[in-house]
C-alpha cells in the first residue's frame, strides 16, 4: 500500500511537471489554461491521494481526500472563470499554427 | 541544518531589499504598496528563520515529543500579518481616494494635476 | 531533505520576487504578489509554524489579493516607467541591504537549538502551559493568555484600519451640482467587479461550496487551542467566504446578507467583549486579563482563552467584510482612466 502510494506520488509530481512545460511553451492563453488545469487537477490531486494511501486509514488522510475532493470542485471552476474572461476581454482561441512555425507537410 | 548557516537569513535579507527597492523606485502608487506588501512578508520569513531549532517540532504539545521550536516568533509574526493586510487595506483606501479625485496615481502626473471635486 | 525543499522555496521567492519588481501590468504584479504569499506559506508550515502559514495563505494569497485586484478596477492596471533610476535611493538601499547581511552574519546560525532566542523565555512557555493553561497550542496560549495584552493591542489597530477605511471609502451622497461633474467617470454598476446573472458554473459551484468553506472558518476558530488555528486566520477565512459570495452574487445581495450595520456592530463587539473580558477580571478583584479569576487552574485559562479568541474572530472577521465591501462598492462606482 505504501508503495503504491509513492509511486502515485511520483506520478503527481510527473504531472504538475507538465503542466508546467505546457504552460511555458504553449501558444494561446486557451491551451495554456488547459496546461495549468492538469497541474492542479490531476498533479496535486494524484500528489495528496499517494499521500494519504501511504498514510494508511486515519484522520490525516480523510483529510486529505477532502482537500482532492475541494480542488476538484475549485479547480476547473477557477479555469472555467478564467476562460470566460479571456473570451469577454476579446481573446479568441487559436485555431491556425503559429507564424513562427514552417507548416511541414 | 547548521550546513545552511545563514542562507535563509540572507536570503531574506536580499527580498526584503527587493520589496523596499520596487516601493522607492516605482512611480506608481500600487505599485509601491505591492513592494511594501513583498517587504512585510519577507520579514516574517526572517523572524520564523530565527525561531527554527534543529529537529525541533511544531509547538504543539504531543505525547512523547521533547524539542519544539520556538513558539515566540509564530506569536508575533500572526498578529503581524493581519495587522499588515489591514494597513495595506487602509493604503489601498487612500490611493482608490487619490484616483478618483485626481484621475491618475501615477506620481508625474500626480504633481501636474489638481484635486477634482 | 526539508535542505533541499528550502533553498529551492527561497530560490523561487527570489525569483517572483524579482518578477514582481520587472513586471508593468499591475495585474500581473498582484497574481505574482498573490504566488508570492502562497510560497511564503509554503515556507513557513516548513519551518514548523503552521499557525502563520495557515494565517499567511488565508490573509496574502486569499484576501490581500482581492483587494489589490479591486483596488487596480478603480485606478487603472498599467504602469508607466521612470527612463533613469534614482541613484541615491540605489545607494541608500544597498547600503541598508549590506548592513542587514553584516548584522544578520552575528546571528546564531540557522536552526542552532541554544542559540540565545531559544533559552530564554520559550522553555519557560513550553513546560508551563501543559499545567498552568492545559491546551496542546502553546501558541494559542502564549497569544491569548501569557501576551494577552499585546493582542488585544493588535486587535485595536486592526479595528482602527477598519475604520479608517470605511471613513476614506463612505462617500457621502453628492449634491445635484457635484453629480453632473463627476458623471462622466462613472462606470456601469457591476461592469468591472463582479460576475453577471448569467455565469452559471461559478454561482453554481460557489453555492455549493460556501457552508464548507464557513464551516471551516468556524472549525479554525474553535479548534484553534489543539491544532493550529485560532481567531485571527478564523476571522479572514470567514470573511474570504462572505467575500467570495459578494463576487458571485453583487454587492446589493451581500448587503442583504450581511448589512453593513450589522457587521460594524460585530466588529465593535467583537473589541469590547476582548476588553470586557479584561474588566471583569479586574472587577472579580485579579489583574486586568487575569483568567484565574474565573476558575481556579486550567479551566479558568481555558474559558478565558475562548472568550478572547470569539472577540479577536469577530472583531478581525467583521472588520475584513466591511473593508472589503467598501471596497467592492467603490471599485463599481469609480474608475479613474
Amino acid at each position: 500500500m505504501e508503495l503504491i502510494g509513492h509511486v502515485l506520488v511520483l506520478c503527481g509530481a510527473v504531472f504538475v511537471l507538465i503542466g508546467a512545460v505546457g504552460i511555458i511553451r504553449f501558444p494561446d492563453v486557451f491551451s495554456r489554461m488547459h496546461a495549468a488545469g492538469i497541474t492542479d487537477g490531476l498533479g496535486a490531486a494524484l500528489v495528496l491521494l499517494g499521500l494519504s494511501l501511504a498514510e494508511g486509514f486515519s484522520t490525516s488522510s480523510a483529510r486529505m481526500a477532502l482537500i482532492v475532493a475541494f480542488i476538484w470542485c475549485t479547480s476547473p471552476t477557477a479555469c472555467h472563470a478564467l476562460a470566460r474572461s479571456a473570451l469577454t476581454a476579446g481573446l479568441t482561441p487559436r485555431t491556425t499554427p503559429t507564424p513562427k512555425e514552417p507548416d511541414r507537410r | 541544518m547548521d550546513l545552511l548557516g545563514h542562507y535563509n537569513h540572507w536570503v531574506a535579507v536580499a527580498l526584503m531589499m527587493l520589496g523596499l527597492w520596487t516601493a522607492i523606485e516605482s512611480r506608481n502608487l500600487v505599485k509601491k504598496l505591492i513592494g511594501i506588501g513583498v517587504l512585510q512578508t519577507s520579514v516574517f520569513v526572517l523572524y520564523l528563520s530565527f525561531g527554527l531549532t534543529e529537529d525541533g517540532a511544531a509547538p504543539i504539545l504531543v505525547e512523547g515529543r521533547e524539542t519544539y521550536s520556538n513558539p515566540l516568533p509564530q506569536v508575533l509574526i500572526l498578529t503581524a500579518i493581519v495587522v499588515g493586510v489591514a494597513s495595506l487595506s487602509l493604503g489601498l483606501a487612500l490611493v482608490m481616494r487619490i484616483g478618483a479625485a485626481f484621475g491618475t496615481v501615477e506620481d508625474d502626473d500626480l504633481d501636474d494635476s489638481e484635486a477634482r471635486p | 531533505m526539508t535542505l533541499v525543499v528550502d533553498c529551492i522555496l527561497l530560490a523561487l521567492l527570489a525569483g517572483v520576487g524579482v518578477a514582481v519588481w520587472r513586471s508593468r501590468d499591475l495585474l500581473t504584479s498582484v497574481a505574482l504578489f498573490s504566488i508570492y504569499s502562497l510560497l511564503c506559506a509554503a515556507l513557513f508550515t516548513l519551518l514548523e509554524a503552521p499557525d502563520v502559514a495557515v494565517t499567511e495563505a488565508a490573509v496574502g494569497a486569499g484576501f490581500s489579493t482581492m483587494l489589490m485586484l479591486a483596488a487596480i478596477s478603480a485606478v487603472g492596471r498599467s504602469e508607466r516607467r521612470r527612463r533613469r533610476p534614482p541613484l541615491i535611493a540605489a545607494a541608500v538601499v544597498i547600503t541598508a541591504a549590506g548592513c542587514l547581511a553584516w548584522g544578520v552574519a552575528a546571528a546564531p546560525p540557522f536552526g542552532q537549538p541554544d542559540a540565545a532566542p531559544h533559552v530564554h523565555v520559550a522553555p519557560f512557555y513550553l513546560q508551563d502551559t501543559p499545567e498552568a493553561i492545559g491546551i496542546p497550542n502553546v501558541v494559542t496560549a502564549v497569544l491569548a493568555s501569557y501576551r494577552g495584552f499585546d493582542t488585544l493591542g493588535e486587535v485595536a489597530v486592526i479595528f482602527t484600519a477598519g475604520i479608517g477605511v470605511l471613513t476614506l471609502l463612505r462617500t457621502p451622497k453628492r449634491r445635484g451640482s457635484e453629480r453632473a461633474a463627476t458623471q462622466g467617470r462613472k462606470v456601469q454598476a457591476s461592469a468591472t467587479v463582479f460576475v453577471g446573472p448569467d455565469h452559471v458554473v461559478p454561482r453554481v459551484v460557489g453555492k455549493v461550496l460556501l457552508p464548507g468553506i464557513l464551516m471551516y472558518g468556524l472549525f479554525i476558530q474553535f479548534h484553534g487551542e489543539f491544532g493550529p488555528g485560532g481567531g485571527f486566520a478564523a476571522g479572514v477565512l470567514l470573511a474570504t467566504g462572505f467575500a467570495l459570495y459578494t463576487l458571485l452574487f453583487g454587492v446589493r445581495r451581500a448587503r442583504q446578507v450581511a448589512p453593513a450595520h450589522v457587521v460594524e456592530t460585530i466588529a465593535a463587539a467583537g473589541l469590547l467583549v476582548f476588553l470586557g473580558v479584561g474588566v471583569v477580571t479586574v472587577v472579580l478583584g485579579g489583574s486586568f486579563l487575569d483568567y484565574d479569576e474565573f476558575g481556579e487552574g486550567p479551566a479558568g485559562q481555558q474559558l478565558g482563552i475562548l472568550l478572547v479568541e470569539l472577540g479577536v474572530g469577530a472583531a478581525v472577521g467583521a472588520v475584513m467584510i466591511a473593508v472589503f465591501s467598501a471596497f467592492a462598492v467603490f471599485a463599481t462606482r469609480y474608475r479613474a482612466r
